[in-house]
């Protein structure tokens, strides 16, 4: 049996439990066993990312002492935070260190979970029934980062009654961007508001945003827009009308 | 001369972009990807990528060996009849064009399309001396005309509608313009036409320099810039140091590269090489190599592949970031990706620390970049600049940011706290709360809220993940009875 240990993200434990709790779900029923390294909380990204690199290598210390001793594969909810633990830790210490050394060892066990699904389980039909249409966002760091594109959408195209539509700029960023979205609020908005318009415009009755980041901008800039367009992560949509 | 010496807001500038900036920006940038990708596909996406790739090399090499080449240009371009002037700022560019102008009782300059003139602030130095300098780039003379500054390094009025072009040309040349691009660019050619004539001295930038004949490579898609490096008496080339490649064969790459990248044509209309003094073109010919910080971002490992930049403005074209704010937000010279590098490795962070941050590090420049410029990484590199100083400037963040990251590692990196700061959220924001959504956040919060509501703190997960452990244990416990 395949046991993997549980990346919930910052984000996905405080802002989207549900989620998770359906990617567990969805996990055991592939016949997964899933483990919670308890001393999880933040990679350092954001740190890092706004140029706080020392405080962010302080939490990727803190951050590999959790899974280090763990064993299976990492899976996480989030193309970027999986990217940053894949591609930042290794070059975040010095050469031939043994923190180093534990960077790539663990970069060499996290991955997204549709990575997982797809090119580890060899799975992308799992039950799941969705009659909806239905456009794709294909979030920065998941796609260009981590280089995942053809995952999601193996995944998707197994969903029962799923019409998948094409939108324009599906591939251009929704304007979240970490610190970015509060460093310049009026681009990022502008950005997000592009976004929400081009996937009306689609046609589309839910979007899929496999990014908690992105999925929090893009849900709420749909709300706030009134719309009746759902923001899912791919994990809610492969749960629907399965047998969970 | 007056140097620009202001902090650079992106906020503010950000939020004074004038919407019919950003319209035709958006129009224009729109084309231009799209001819590109036309171009770069019939080419074959893994060929193009293997050029990419040549070009990227072809420039590093050139910039790890700047110092044997720029001597090799030196050596050429002297034994072609020309002259080599080393400029180590602005200032000694300026007063080296300057110099020569004014030697020659210089009254009458055409200009060639070039950021460098641009970077010294060339054309008020030479209207401080009573010199009249011409733009002769359909787009520059456009911007010039208008009193602007060029809003995109490679379509310097592609913020400007033919609408608004025609009521300028009205306007200022005292004739009646039609918004037809074709009759525009006529008028434009009738009104420069005399200045060719006239001029007493041609001065351009350069797209290469080629080391191994000292070739100044420029290309052009109006032909203008090979009427002002040909028709005057006296050619003045400013190009900055890092523009050197080793030879033909280089340029045969990067050519490929820069006009796909520029504008989605296979070649771009001129390609005009000059050697040092020829038959028939001007009597002199001065080359002014500039370094203006070149040689300071060189000794930065991180930052100096910014320099294999050849100025082709792809990246500025795909930026999700730059098509929202238009070029001037950028308060420089160079604009998008290339401008939030290039700007605070010239100005320094404590000036333009800003721009590093005027990107959400989506990626999608570095893709297209036709030299690979790993542009996020170096934008992390300068924040990190910024944040917490290098070997190359001390910090210039704000003191309370800095507590507030401090306090934030504190919390996100012990579980106890992290924990406590879920919990405390939940009980906090229960005034605020509308459901699953919290509307509007106290500052400075309501930066994220002023776009879009924050989502309500949920947490409960981790309780959830050990109930449902525990009772497979039991469940599991009691099949084994």
């Amino acid at each position: 049996m395949e046991m993997v240990q549980l990346f919930i993200t910052c984000m996905g434990e405080n802002l989207l439990p549900d989620v998770l709790k359906k990617m567990v779900l969805l996990l055991e029923r592939l016949g997964v066993r899933c483990e919670l390294p308890e001393a999880q909380t933040c990679c350092g990204q954001p740190f890092y990312n706004s140029g706080f690199q020392a405080e962010g290598r302080q939490m990727a210390l803190r951050w590999m002492k959790a899974f280090a001793d763990t064993g299976g594969y990492i899976v996480a909810p989030s193309g970027s935070c999986v990217e940053f633990v894949k591609h930042r830790y290794p070059a975040m210490f010095p050469e031939g260190s043994a923190e180093q050394e534990r960077a790539v060892r663990l970069a060499g066990r996290v991955l997204e979970f549709s990575q997982f699904l797809v090119n580890v389980l060899k799975v992308t039909d799992i039950g799941a029934s969705f009659p909806h249409r239905v456009a794709c966002h294909y979030p920065c760091h998941l796609t260009r980062g981590l280089g995942v594109r053809s995952e999601p959408l193996a995944l998707l195209r197994a969903v029962r009654g799923l019409e998948l539509i094409p939108f324009d700029e599906s591939e251009t960023c929704c304007g979240f961007g970490g610190i970015f979205s509060v460093v310049y609020p009026e681009v990022s908005k502008a950005m997000m508001e592009t976004k929400v318009k081009n996937i009306l415009a689609s046609g589309a009755e839910a979007v899929v945003v496999s990014e908690p980041g992105c999925l929090v901008n893009i849900r709420g800039g749909l709300v706030k827009a009134h719309s009746r367009v759902r923001a899912m992560h791919l994990i809610e949509i492969l749960a629907e009308g399965g047998s969970t | 001369m007056t140097e620009k010496t202001a902090r650079i807001d992106f906020r503010e500038n950000s939020r004074n972009a004038s919407p019919a900036v950003v319209a035709a920006t958006q129009n224009s940038t729109r084309t231009a990807l799209r001819k590109r990708a036309a171009v770069v596909a019939e080419f074959g996406e893994e060929r193009w990528q293997e050029l990419r790739k040549a070009g990227h090399e072809i420039r590093m090499h050139a910039l790890t060996h700047l110092d044997r080449y720029l001597a090799m240009v030196e050596e050429k371009v002297t034994a072609a009849g020309g002259y080599v002037h080393w400029a180590k700022d602005a200032e000694e560019a300026r007063e080296i064009v300057l110099g020569l102008a004014t030697e020659r009782s210089v009254r009458s300059i055409v200009k060639v399309k070039s950021m460098v003139s641009e970077e010294i602030d060339l054309n008020p130095a030479l209207e401080a001396r009573g010199i009249r300098a011409y733009e002769t780039d359909l787009g520059e003379f456009i911007v010039q005309l208008a009193g602007q500054r060029p809003s995109h390094i490679t379509s310097p009025a592609l913020h400007m509608t033919k609408e608004e072009v025609a009521a300028l040309f009205c306007e200022k040349l005292g004739i009646d313009a039609c918004p037809i691009p074709e009759e525009l660019t006529e008028h434009a050619r009738l009104r420069l036409r005399p200045e060719f004539l006239n001029a007493d001295m041609g001065i351009s930038g350069g797209n290469f320099l080629i080391a191994e004949t000292g070739t100044l490579l420029i290309v052009t898609n109006e032909g203008n810039g090979r009427l002002s490096t040909s028709l005057p008496p006296v050619h003045v080339a400013v190009v900055g140091i890092e523009k050197v490649i080793p030879d033909w064969e280089s340029a045969a790459v990067l050519l490929k590269l820069l006009a796909r990248s520029v504008s989605g044509s296979k070649i771009t209309a001129y390609s005009t090489f000059i050697t040092g003094v020829r038959e028939g073109g001007p009597k002199e010919f001065h080359l002014v190599l500039l370094d203006n910080g070149r040689s300071r971002i060189l000794a930065d490992k991180v930052a100096r592949e910014a320099l294999l930049c050849i100025r082709c403005g792809a990246c500025m074209n795909t930026c999700p970031v730059y098509n929202q704010v238009g070029g001037y937000a950028y308060g420089a010279v160079y604009q998008g990706p290339i401008g939030s590098m290039l700007t605070p490795l010239l100005l320094g962070t404590g000036l333009a620390g800003g721009l590093p941050f005027a990107s959400t590090l989506c990626g999608a420049c570095a893709e297209l970049c036709p030299v690979m410029i790993p542009i996020p990484e170096i934008l992390l590199h300068l924040r990190k600049r910024f944040v917490e100083g290098d070997t190359f400037e001390s910090p210039s963040v704000p003191g309370i940011l800095k507590a507030m990251a401090k306090l934030g590692r504190i919390v996100l990196g012990s579980p106890t706290l992290y924990h406590l700061g879920g919990r405390l959220g939940k009980i906090f924001q229960a005034p605020l709360r509308r459901g699953d959504w919290l509307p509007s956040l106290p500052p400075p919060l309501n930066r994220w809220t002023m776009a879009r509501p924050f989502p309500a703190f949920q947490g409960g997960f981790r309780g959830w993940f050990k109930n449902r452990k525990a009772a497979v244990k039991q469940a599991e416990g009691k099949l084994h009875e």
